[in-house]
């Protein structure tokens, strides 16, 4: 789904002052970066943690909406949720295909996921104990990820630029599938209503965790900014996300859980805005640390089916080298 | 539901039935797979093969309901029967078992349902006819990917190979099962409604029987095969995939979603 404002990145680079100046004037011209260009170190570093913690995200975020697949309630959702769970091991996919063009494999980069070096988006790291989850990821996760997303489609590296092209439209079709999924719940029964106001409180601090820690506190975020990797501050892009949601959510009828929400008409230059109340920064690091409700079992669940499918691909590659080895065979045989 | 005899009677939608919870079961299990496949690849094509499946039981409950025409909804059909009142072959409720299982299976009911929805080309129900082309194809991707992983696993490690000979034991069994004839089903083919599934046991065979042989993998002799599925006899496996597939409609009976 997405990257939280990127965890731990180290930007640090070794190059000479005119090969980093060169490099920048590139980027100052908008020009696209590929795989095979000269670039800094710390950029390629950067790149391959951001686009591999995103990756993750996308894989290990299959599992909490993938827990409703079974339980989904009717034909028609059932196919939807597991169409959009699919999307997301696709978004995954590609993903891990450019950052494969920086030189890192997906094997090396799924061990560094289920050893904990490598990180995901903290929100898969809450569970999904209601169907009205389900909405409620699609409108806030998706919605915050487009957020996010949108501004990625001017990435400077291209195939990450080009990757989010793709996956931002899936996204968007996600999140209003989510944004109806909860509309509804609420034009339903009191227990459907009172099942999506229950999770609307559950995901709507995790949802504006998403952004990453505030932009003072954010090391790594102004040298991303002057690559043009990123484009917003994690500030900006939550204002953008509180100003977007509160309106949807009072549409169909619930209520946000910030009792400090309110609009603001001096915000954002004077077009207006919402304030909203403080975050539990503790948290947040709680769950990025592993200390979250679901982080050991969401890995646990990837290192299952990574360690069960072990000997599925073992077999495909003993298959394949036997076919190459009759053919050539046959090949010389044939001589 | 008046005439008995034809179109739209009490036997032309019990068969309807029995082959829509073929393909709601198999989705079913299939769609467990998602998320926790051997690699990512796969979790997109089980995913994909389910959608497939989905959308066909979709169409063919929607049929259904269509005929009955007494207010039940595909989703009171897919979701609100009792246990015995789902009419799938035994087969496609199987757990998924292993990786190998789950091919093999896919294996077994493609090569039978894609020569069946082609035989529906032909039948005197216009809703079938309708369905039946896209179908087919579908299941002749799925023939292709299930009997390519089966010729892998069956010709690939000393590890890969055992668990395929294991699959074939535990599923040849059930495989008899596809080509029963319920009373209801005969007398749809008498009618053109629904094709007769002999014919296409010879090609059947010839087809597993070729893949096995690039897998090196025999048919077992079957002397007891296991049916039941299309008189409501299920497996114990059964009652619990019931219990998630109906879970939200028993839980919170009468709601829109
Ligand atoms: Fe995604
Ligand atoms: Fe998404």
């Amino acid at each position: 789904m997405y990257s939280q404002g990127l965890i731990g990145a180290d930007s640090e680079t070794e190059e000479s002052e005119e090969f980093l100046a060169a490099f920048q004037a590139r980027i100052d011209r908008e020009e696209k970066i590929e795989p095979n260009d000269p670039m800094p170190q710390g950029y390629r570093k950067t790149l391959v943690r951001q686009i591999g913690q995103h990756a993750h995200s996308e894989i290990v975020g299959m599992l909490p909406e993938g827990n409703w697949i079974t339980r989904a309630p009717t034909l028609r959702r059932k196919i939807a949720l597991l169409a959009k769970v699919q999307d997301e091991g696709g978004h995954g996919l590609y993903l891990y295909c450019a950052a494969e063009t920086l030189g890192v494999s997906r094997e090396q980069m799924t061990e560094e996921l289920l050893s904990g070096k490598a990180k995901y988006s903290s929100i898969f790291n809450y569970p999904t104990p209601s169907w009205a989850d389900i909405g409620a990821i699609g409108w806030l996760v998706d919605g915050a990820a487009i957020m996010n997303q949108v501004p990625l489609c001017r990435c400077s590296f291209g195939p990450y630029a080009r990757a989010m092209v793709r996956v931002c439209k899936e996204e968007s079709f996600h999140q209003r599938q989510g944004y109806e999924l909860m509309m509804t719940l609420t034009e339903g029964t009191d227990a459907q209503r009172e099942m999506a106001q229950d999770a609307l409180n559950r995901w709507w601090w995790p949802s504006l965790m998403m952004f990453g820690p505030h932009d003072s506190e954010s090391s790594n975020s102004d040298q991303s900014m002057l690559w043009k990797i990123k484009r917003f501050s994690n500030d900006e892009l939550r204002q953008k996300f509180v100003d977007a949601t509160v309106p949807q959510a009072e549409r169909i009828g619930l209520t946000v859980p910030d009792p400090d929400l309110k609009w603001n008409p001096e915000k954002n230059d004077g077009e207006g805005g919402y304030d909203f109340g403080a975050i539990d920064w503790d948290e947040f690091w709680r769950v990025v640390k592993g200390g979250g409700p679901m982080n050991r079992d969401r890995i646990a669940a990837r290192t299952k089916a990574w360690e069960d499918g072990a000997w599925v691909r073992e077999a495909a590659l003993a298959h394949a080298e036997k076919r190459k080895q009759r053919m050539q065979a046959a090949k010389v045989a044939a001589e | 539901m008046t005439n008995n005899q034809s179109y739209g009677g009490a036997d032309h939608i019990e068969a309807l039935l029995a082959l829509a919870d073929d393909h709601l079961i198999l989705g079913h299990r299939l769609s467990e797979w998602c998320g926790h496949a051997p690699m990512l690849e796969e979790d997109l094509s089980l995913p994909n093969m389910a959608l497939d499946l989905l959308g066909q039981a979709r169409n063919l409950f929607a049929h259904v309901a269509n005929l009955e025409n007494c207010g039940k909804s595909e989703d009171d059909l897919a979701y609100l029967r009792s246990d015995r009142e789902y009419k799938n072959c035994l087969m496609v409720e199987r757990p998924n078992g292993d990786f190998a299982h789950t091919m093999l299976r896919q294996l077994y009911f493609a090569a039978f349902m894609q020569p069946y929805w082609q035989a529906m080309e032909d039948s005197t129900d216009d809703t079938l006819r309708a369905l039946a082309g896209k179908a087919e194809k579908e299941m002749s991707y799925h023939i292709r990917h299930a009997g390519e992983w089966v010729v892998r696993l069956g010709d690939g490690t000393e590890e890969s190979a055992h668990r395929m000979v294991n699959a074939v034991v535990a599923l040849h069994p059930y495989t008899d099962e596809l080509f029963e004839i319920s009373a209801p089903l005969q007398n749809c083919i008498e009618h053109g409604l629904l094709p007769d599934p002999t014919p296409i046991r010879a090609p059947w065979q010839a087809m597993i029987e070729d893949i096995f042989s690039q897998a090196y993998l025999t048919i077992p002799d079957v002397p007891f095969p296991q049916e039941g599925g299309r008189h409501g006899r299920h497996t114990e496996d059964f009652g619990h995939l019931l219990s998630e597939l109906q879970y939200m409609q028993r839980a919170y009976p009468g709601m829109a979603w």
